[in-house]
């Protein structure tokens, strides 16, 4: 299992070809890749604020609450922080299991915590000014499927 | 105890963080005494149903207690991913 946060790129292909290589065990891999998206056309870049020590303290509860829950041969999860620009990845998660059912259950949980249990903040840039991303009652809702 | 401010709170507040000296037994209390400090708390605080708190790094509610407390920390709902 491997918890990454960093304001350095990372190579989504790269990444997952060093992901649980060499396990025989393993019959599927799961990757999903979050991107800036420019709604609206005006973005000059979005800014990702987050709270050092408890971040990584937070994903890594929420890593082990998904071990706990399928049967996974590893994980990865890297978020970045910083000034991103439109179409650069922001983060990433990866996780590998037997079978694809486990693997895809187990993103789709990482993905719904990570979005509103792990301490980061998004800012809109644009020439006109900044704005707060604001969360989602979708994404508060999204966590009661779990 | 050191008090972080995260996001809007940060920049209502001015800072990113600070060291408090409070007679406060919970969150609660503490806000209440940063909210008497001075307007700019009291813009950040106006609504505490907008805010989350993590004590020690870990998320809290406002009740939770203080005895022992090392780090507290104010910011809006998260928005990771």
């Amino acid at each position: 299992m491997q918890v990454r946060v960093q304001s350095d790129a990372f190579d989504t292909g790269a990444e997952l070809a060093e992901f649980a290589q060499g396990r025989h065990d393993i019959g599927a891999v799961v990757s999903f890749t979050g991107v800036v998206r420019d709604t609206v056309g005006d973005l000059h870049h979005m800014l990702i604020e987050h709270y050092p020590g408890m971040t990584e303290r937070a994903i890594g509860g929420i890593v082990d609450q998904a071990v706990a829950r399928w049967a996974l041969a590893d994980v990865l999860v890297i978020h970045r922080y910083g000034a991103l620009a439109p179409g650069a990845p922001i983060m990433m998660v990866a996780t590998a299991a037997g079978h694809r059912a486990e693997a895809f259950a187990a993103a789709d949980f990482l993905m719904d915590y990570l979005k509103s249990r792990a301490p980061f903040w998004k800012k809109e840039v644009t020439r006109d000014g900044a704005s707060w991303v604001a969360a989602k009652d979708a994404d508060e809702q999204a966590l009661k499927r779990w | 105890m050191n008090v972080m401010y995260f996001a809007w709170v940060r920049e209502r507040i001015g800072l990113p963080q600070e060291v408090v000296e409070t007679d406060a037994t919970t969150v609660a209390g503490l806000v209440a005494a940063l909210v008497a400090r001075e307007d700019r708390y009291a813009a950040a605080f106006a609504d505490i149903s907008a805010l989350r708190v993590a004590v020690d790094q870990e998320l809290a509610d406002f009740d939770a207690p203080l005895a022992g407390v090392r780090e507290v920390a104010f910011f809006p709902p998260m928005t990771g991913g």
